[in-house]
């Protein structure tokens, strides 16, 4: 047994993290939020430079061909970071699926371009409140029909990958006449969705079918690393405040209330790593255990994430309910990624379903 | 990353599983039954004697001293094919191979090396610790039994005092004591370790009687007791040193607690809702034992990262607190979950249901673990300033010799 990364995993991890720190102090994402922006378009720029948006793309295909484990250290760096970047969309989610359920062409056509940053995809999904993964959105006669709503980095991406009736999947050109984008009111202001309404849209069936749970189960360890990425940064911001910040005579952080809030966070956030550790050796060496360890990173992901976002605010008193302060960022964030790819009910099932045993299985 | 074995490992874990195979059945405890003490101690030795015979006992002491002189993930092989078994380990064994022995190979000289690391080992020598009193549990260092030199120049000590929650104290043939041997100094600084032979005169041990009805620990009280000098580990006034190989010894010996959740699992598949369905369907109830299952998967590979740790030659200090603070709750707080999903037949179980029996044991055992081996919040503290490096805490008898304490 070894369960560590590898020093060339943790030399990416780190390459991504200074590159991150560099690109995007806090401050710069205060101004992308003044300004309206839709992402961090030169840090997508370096990303691209880096080789880290091809980095789980096949060689053939223009990428650099690594595994889940790599692609989890930048997703861990980009959820510190709290980096306004469509990754998740375009890469772990878009480029995936094209992978998973294109034909030979489509891969062909589109993840050199995903690779490179020259072209941006998002996963398509949701139809309003209700299941998470709906099918209304219909495809026939190569005419797309219907809305996915809420949809990330819609206003960015050139293509999305839909999720249609009877669960396959369309690739659909965005910049069309029979697409009509609207923006949304997004709780997270780095992370905007937009609804798509398909009105006879041009789109391609793709071949691959039965390949959401794969899809989705692979995204899921992503989001995992991710938020194991927003709650270290949480908890490091929570400590270096309290260690700071005096009161009573003493630094706050002397005080157990908050020592032993921080030492819980800092457990599930420990626990979730591992979890996500072994979500990631499961996509890459051991397919039949990733179903519950996918769910199993997912749900222990969004709880670490939610207690150091809510418990970061909490330490740093009024000045955290500032936006100068940094603590918003994450409480935000962490909102969102609590729901994406389905919330905690959803992951629940799916964990108690994947175990042996078929009594534990709901009726 | 691989959480296989390595090609090693693998022989190791396949040659334990064989050996494990031909000779642990017949040693196995029966399941639910409830046993006397005494009998359960001799099975324990008898399992010990089992284990040394076939060359299994001790993996990582050195040759010389009885053991095998293999790594840390060895042993941790074994001991995840030896609990795949139900086995009378509990402390009779545990204390002394896990607790006694690193500490007598860290700090004793080479005569007690020689003389307890392969009795104990061979299963002729059983442990207990004699270390928390009254009013020195978490705050160990606040120990009152205290230990003088006799007058008759022969170099013995004379120890008087008394100890509490020394599970097995009354089955166990020696002891592992911190006592205090010099008042005038700081209370971490006059405190000096021994070992002592449990049949010593002046001995005298009580039952107490446990929530759980059992009566595994005691009270130990020390009356006029002689030790020899021999029998004094490290030098006078370093017994707190020894007192940390213990702790950290017990720490890491203390391993996710796997069990749990699935035969919880079950417990609710096998409870009828009222509707035709069973407890497990309902949307809450999953919610709660799948984040629980999350948890206890979490405990598992965050174990199996500090296991890497150790193969590495890294010590993982405090961190390995973190492991016994996240299962002592969640099995808590599930075992307490199942027996309400019963309702009143929870709590009052017809004759013969010994599912209901088990989760009412495991939630009543649940206390211990979030007490003893560090409570929950020493543990909260030492995760903050040893991991985090926030401020220690506020302590108002640090410089102050221990005679002029409070209390
Ligand atoms: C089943 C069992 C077996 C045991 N076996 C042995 C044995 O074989 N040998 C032996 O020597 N001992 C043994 N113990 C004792 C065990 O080590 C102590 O119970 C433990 O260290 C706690 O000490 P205490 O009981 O005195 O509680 P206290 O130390 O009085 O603690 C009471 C409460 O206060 C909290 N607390 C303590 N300090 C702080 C702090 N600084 N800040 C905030 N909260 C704090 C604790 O977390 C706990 O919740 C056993 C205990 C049990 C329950």
């Amino acid at each position: 047994m070894n369960f560590d990364l590898s020093d060339e995993q943790k030399m990416l991890g780190e390459q991504a993290r200074a590159l991150l720190a560099d690109m995007t102090p806090f401050d710069r994402l205060r101004t992308l939020i003044d300004s309206g922006a839709e992402w961090d378009e030169p840090l997508w720029r370096a990303l691209a430079d880096m080789g880290f948006l091809g980095a789980a793309i096949p060689e053939e295909h223009g990428g650099l061909g690594l595994g889940a484990l790599d692609l989890g250290v930048i997703m861990e760096a980009l959820g510190s970071a709290n980096a306004a970047v469509p990754f998740m969309s375009s890469i772990v989610l878009g480029a995936e699926a094209i992978r998973l359920a294109g034909s030979e062409a489509q891969r062909a056509a589109w993840l050199p371009k995903l690779a490179s940053g020259e072209a941006i995809a998002t996963f398509a999904y949701a139809e309003g409140p209700g299941p998470v993964f709906a099918t209304g959105v219909a495809l026939e006669g190569g005419k797309l029909n219907g809305s996915k709503s809420p949809v990330a980095d819609a206003g960015i991406a050139d293509i999305a990958v839909v999720l249609v009736g009877g669960g396959g999947f369309a690739l659909v050109e965005l910049d069309q006449p029979g697409v009509k984008r609207t923006k949304l009111d997004s709780f997270d202001q780095l992370r905007p969705h937009y609804r798509i309404d398909f009105d006879g849209a041009a789109a391609e069936a793709m071949p691959g079918v039965g390949k959401l749970d794969r899809l989705i189960d692979q995204a899921a360890v992503q989001a995992a690393f991710e938020a194991v990425g927003g709650a270290e940064a949480c908890l490091h911001m929570a400590r270096d405040y309290a260690m700071e910040r005096q009161i009573f005579g003493r630094p706050l952080g002397g005080f157990q209330a908050i020592k032993h809030k921080l030492a819980d966070v800092a457990v599930a956030t420990e626990l979730a790593r591992s979890n996500a550790y072994y979500g990631g050796w499961a996509a890459e060496s051991s397919p039949d255990d990733l179903p519950a360890a996918a769910a199993a990173a997912r749900l222990s992901g969004i709880k670490c994430l939610e207690m150091a976002a809510r418990e970061n605010l909490q330490v740093h008193g009024g000045i955290g309910y500032t936006f100068e302060a940094n603590c918003h960022f994450y409480y935000r964030r962490e909102r969102m990624l609590a729901v994406h790819l389905g919330n905690r009910g959803f992951w629940a099932d799916r964990l108690l379903n994947a175990q042996p045993g078929s009594q534990v299985k709901a009726a | 990353m691989d959480f296989n074995d390595s090609l090693e490992e693998a022989a190791f874990r396949a040659e334990a599983r064989t050996w494990l195979a031909a000779h642990a059945p017949a040693h196995e405890l029966p399941v639910g039954a409830k046993m006397p003490d005494t009998e359960e101690a001799d099975r324990g030795r008898a399992w010990m004697r089992e284990l040394y015979a076939g060359g299994w006992s001790g993996l990582t002491f050195p040759k010389a001293l009885g053991g095998r002189g293999l790594s840390g993930i060895e042993a941790v092989i074994f001991a995840e094919e030896e609990g795949k078994y139900h086995l009378p380990k509990g402390p009779f064994t545990s204390i002394g191979t896990g607790m006694a022995l690193p500490v007598i190979a860290k700090h004793g000289n080479d005569e007690q090396r020689a003389r307890f690391i392969e009795a104990t080992l061979k299963g002729d020598i059983t442990w207990c610790q004699l270390f928390s009193e009254p009013a020195a549990g978490s705050d160990l260092a606040g120990l009152r039994t205290k230990a003088v030199r006799a007058d008759d120049g022969s170099g013995d000590w004379i120890v008087n005092g008394q100890k509490v929650w020394s599970s097995w104290a009354h089955l166990t043939d020696w002891g592992i004591l911190v006592v205090r041997t010099d008042p005038t100094v700081p209370k971490h600084k006059g405190l000096t370790f021994f070992v002592v032979d449990m049949k010593t005169l002046g001995i005298e041990t009580r039952p107490i009687r446990q929530i759980s009805g059992a009566s595994e620990f005691n009270e130990t009280f020390l009356t006029d007791v002689r030790i020899p000098d021999a029998n004094r580990l490290g030098a006078e006034g370093e017994g707190w040193a020894c007192c940390m190989t213990v702790l950290m010894s017990e720490r890491l010996g203390s391993g996710a607690h796997r069990s749990g959740i699935e035969p919880l699992l079950d417990f609710a598949a096998a409870t009828p809702d009222g509707h035709g369905g069973t407890m497990l369907d309902d949307r809450s109830i999953r919610q709660q034992f799948a984040e629980a299952l999350a948890e206890e998967q979490g405990e598992r590979f965050f174990q199996a990262r500090l296991r890497t740790m150790v193969s590495k030659g890294e010590n993982p200090g405090a961190l390995a607190g973190m492991v016994k603070l996240a299962y002592a709750s969640r099995y808590q707080k599930t075992n307490g979950l199942a027996l309400e999903l019963r309702g009143l037949a929870g709590i009052a179980p017809e004759a013969g249901d010994t599912a209901t029996g088990n989760v009412q044991y495991d939630y009543i055992y649940s206390t211990v673990m979030r007490i003893a081996g560090g409570a929950d919040e020493v543990l909260r503290n030492q995760i903050a300033e040893r991991v985090l490096g926030m401020p220690g805490e506020v302590r108002m008898d640090k410089d102050v010799p221990f005679e002029k304490l409070k209390g």
